[in-house]
Parts: structure tokens; C-alpha cells; sequence
């Protein structure tokens, strides 16, 4: 599903992400962790084109993201993606949210990108809340509808990218509820995160990234069993121990 | 001393009206070219097409490094001649009114787009990527997303600027324009009581002004209560 072949990018002589490739088959959980400033959310970005690369490939259901002639909007409708801080468009209410891309970028109809939005906003436990804006709801609650609103274009794989760093803590589970859930469901998902508790739960493998390169690419059973390098056994010693 | 004699103003208050009318058709016909073509400057000048952002860099700071009576009078004298060969119109058609409007159009297009760049630069810059991973194209994020909230913020700049703008226009007297301001000296000269015409002409814009800013602070509390 995603192909991701010796990607490098660089800001200046500042070198963000160093000779990256990896997989994502479909129907896989891959949670990809390290320290900050690895670049795990730079590498992500570039599954779906919103950080250009300067070299390397990286192939989305058969397409080249990287390709001056690929039509990059066409490709992103079908990669939902989750952002940390949520994202939602402040001045629209929960249901417009839910509704606008649909209209806007595949075309369906008002009422069919409605009822498709109430669905999915039921799914996610909110429907009460389909007529309040953005504002009104609580950080967990406003990265349920996010996820929600990435649903609703029927994605074929989805990203997130530290969804839960910007929750207070007894929200981060309702989230990770919703995620699970997805995952069960066979959703093919690239996530940055640091909740190892969700990673041994649902990820099929584990990427460790360090200094912009993936320093480990394992099952997770033995990512977590018995890490290879010095550097994510540090990491995992000090977020476990948590 | 000084006595005041107020009597010839009731007699030219219609006179006067024609002239607040002038006034206000200029400032709304600025503000509204203004604010349409200073929207696209904005986005010109934040573009990543090097020749749209240097356009519009180079336009604002023109516009605003030059003084409006100045770009005022270059439209009186250069508009007319390039509109009458441009309609084939009879030479000395009164077209002092359509080269203000153009002139104010233009000089507060390089303000707004000032405002409005600030604007679009206030909204987050995650939005831009949430339009874009949804697929939307650059125009629908600008058009549904990122404007929308732009202006939501710079209301009460843009009605601000619009405020000054109508305080402005008073400098069409170099065209000999009869707005409200002209209209008052016209008045003035011809009565001799040039004095109490221009204390009364102060007092009108005073009173609309200051109207109009109370107004706008009490969007502003609205919009950003706190």
C-alpha cells in the first residue's frame, strides 16, 4: 500500500530525514516512534506530499507522490490524515466539518455527505454534538470528529501524526478507543506516536527513527522483546517506566 | 470679535447631501474594489511564483510610499485622456468622479492587501495542511477555509481603514469635486461664511466617525471578547 524507498530531505545542510525506506502492507498497523526531532512526523507528511523530498520514492496504492505529474489533491482525498492539533475549520459547525471535502473534493451531494458525516460521527460516539462548532468541544472530542471527517472520504489507508500529544491525559484513551477500533477493522494506518501501550495492542510492526533515519523496523513483538539498538532501548526505558 | 451667523446652512443642506453623497459613493466603491483586488495582492504577494509576489511587493510599496493627493491628482490629469479614447467619449466629459473612484480604489487596495496579508497569515498554518491532506486544491482552501477566517479576524481593521478612507476622500478638492467637504467650501466661498461652513463640515465627519468607531469597538468586543 505504501512504499517507501530511500527518502532523504533536507532543510539547508540540516539533514531531517536520511536514507528512509520501509512498507506499509494493507491492512497494516505501523506505529513509528523515536525521540523529537527524529523526523517521524516529517516522514509521514511525506507519505501524502505535504513536506516535499528531495530524493528517494514513495509509492501510495501504485502511485508515485513524488511525481511533478501526479495530481497530488486527487491522491491526498484518498490518504485521511490526523494532525496533533486537530485541525478542524474553527468557523464551520461539527456536521459542516464532517461534509465539506465531500461536497467539495469528490463531489457527492449535500444531503448524501450529511447523513454520510452523522454516520461516522455516531460511530465515533458524538452525534449529540453534530450542530456545535469546533470550539465547544473538548480536545478528545474534537480529534474523534478529525478522525471522523478523514472517514468520511472512505480512505484507503490512514495517517496520523501524533494524534494524541495534545490531549490532557483521560482524553488520550477515547481517542486511542477510536483508533483501535479502526485498526480492528482492518484500516491500514501509519501512526507517529508515543503511546507504546496502543503499539503492543494493535501495531503489527514498530518503526524506531533517531536523527532522521529508521534505526528499527521490526515486528513488534520484537521491537519490544528485545530491541537491537543502544538508542531505542534508552527510549524504551524511559517511556515504560512511565 | 468674531460673530457667527449660521443661517446660510439650512438653505444648503441639499446641496450639501448631493455632496455626502459623492463622498460616500466614493469611499464605498474603494473599499469594495479595495478589498477584492487587495485580497488578491495578499495572496499574489504570499504566493511562491516569485514574479506575482514581487508584482504585488513592488505595488503596495509604491502605493504606499507616494501621497494620496498626489495619486489623486495623477488620476485627475491621466485617467480622463485614457478613458475618452478608451470609449471613444467626447473630450471634457465629466469624468472626475469615475478618476477619484479609480485613484481611492487603487492607493487603499495596497492598504488593505497590507491588512489582509496579515490576516491570512493569522489563520494557523495546520488548516493549510488539513485542506490539502482532505484534498482540496489551493483555491477551494483559500476560498472556504483560510479567507473565511481571515476576515472573521480583520473586521474591525478593514472597517477601520474604511473609517479613514471616508475622512480621505475630502482630498478629492484638488479635482474640484463637489463631495461633502467641496460642497461645504463651495457653499462657504460663495456666502462668505467660509468659517462656519468648515466648522460645520468638521462636525459632520466628527459625528460620523466617531459613530462608526464606536461601532467597530463593539464588533471587535464581540468578536474577540477578552
Amino acid at each position: 500500500m505504501i512504499q517507501i524507498s530511500h527518502v532523504s530531505k533536507n532543510y539547508g545542510a540540516f539533514d531531517v530525514l536520511k536514507d528512509c525506506s520501509t512498507t506499509v502492507q494493507k491492512g497494516e498497523v505501523v506505529v513509528v516512534c523515536g525521540p523529537s526531532g527524529s523526523g517521524k512526523s516529517t516522514l509521514i507528511k511525506c507519505v501524502n506530499g505535504l513536506e516535499p523530498f528531495q530524493s528517494g520514492e514513495i509509492i501510495v496504492d501504485g502511485t508515485s507522490v513524488g511525481d511533478p505529474k501526479t495530481n497530488l489533491s486527487k491522491l491526498r482525498s484518498r490518504v485521511g490524515m490526523v494532525f496533533q492539533h486537530f485541525e478542524l475549520f474553527p468557523h464551520m459547525s461539527i456536521t459542516e466539518n464532517l461534509a465539506i471535502a465531500q461536497v467539495k473534493v469528490l463531489g457527492r451531494k449535500q444531503e448524501e455527505a450529511m447523513d454520510k458525516g452523522l454516520k461516522l460521527l455516531d460511530r465515533v460516539g458524538l452525534k449529540a454534538h453534530a450542530h456545535k462548532f469546533p470550539g465547544q468541544l473538548s480536545g478528545g472530542q474534537q480529534q474523534r470528529v478529525a478522525i471522523a471527517r478523514a472517514l468520511a472520504m472512505d480512505p484507503i489507508c490512514m495517517l496520523f501524526d501524533e494524534p494524541t500529544s495534545a490531549l490532557d491525559p483521560e482524553m488520550i484513551n477515547e481517542v486511542l478507543d477510536v483508533m483501535t477500533e479502526l485498526a480492528q477493522e482492518g484500516m491500514t494506518m501509519m501512526c507517529v506516536t508515543h503511546e507504546m501501550g496502543f503499539a503492543k495492542r494493535v501495531a503489527n510492526r514498530v518503526i524506531f527513527m533517531d536523527h532522521g533515519r529508521i534505526v528499527e523496523d521490526d515486528s513488534k513483538e520484537a521491537f519490544f522483546a528485545n530491541p537491537r539498538s543502544e538508542r531505542a532501548q534508552q527510549f524504551l526505558a524511559k517511556i515504560l517506566h512511565h | 470679535m468674531y460673530e457667527f451667523d449660521w443661517s446660510s446652512i439650512p438653505g444648503a443642506l441639499p446641496f450639501l447631501w448631493e455632496g455626502m453623497k459623492i463622498s460616500l459613493e466614493i469611499t464605498l466603491t474603494a473599499v469594495i474594489i479595495g478589498i477584492v483586488w487587495g485580497t488578491l495582492l495578499a495572496m499574489m504577494r504570499l504566493s511562491s511564483v516569485k514574479p506575482l509576489s514581487l508584482f504585488a511587493a513592488g505595488y503596495v510599496n509604491l502605493f504606499r510610499a507616494v501621497p494620496l493627493v498626489m495619486v489623486l491628482l495623477w488620476f485627475f490629469l491621466i485617467v480622463p485622456k485614457f478613458i475618452e479614447q478608451l470609449f471613444g467619449l467626447q473630450p471634457g466629459t465629466d469624468l472626475r468622479l469615475t478618476s477619484a473612484m479609480i485613484g481611492f480604489a487603487l492607493f487603499e487596495s495596497a492598504y488593505y492587501s497590507e491588512i489582509i496579508r496579515a490576516g491570512i497569515q493569522s489563520v494557523p498554518k495546520g488548516q493549510m495542511a488539513a485542506c490539502s491532506a482532505l484534498g482540496m486544491t489551493y483555491g477551494q482552501a483559500m476560498r472556504l477555509v483560510i479567507l473565511p477566517q481571515a476576515f472573521r479576524n480583520m473586521v474591525p481593521l478593514l472597517l477601520t481603514q474604511a473609517i479613514i478612507l471616508f475622512q480621505d476622500t475630502s482630498l478629492v478638492y484638488v479635482s474640484a469635486l463637489a463631495d461633502f467637504f467641496g460642497a461645504a467650501y463651495k457653499v462657504g466661498d460663495r456666502d462668505g461664511r467660509l468659517v462656519e461652513l468648515l466648522l460645520f463640515a468638521g462636525a459632520v465627519y466628527f459625528v460620523i466617525c466617531f459613530a462608526a468607531s464606536t461601532v467597530v469597538k463593539r464588533l471587535q468586543k464581540k468578536f474577540h471578547p477578552a
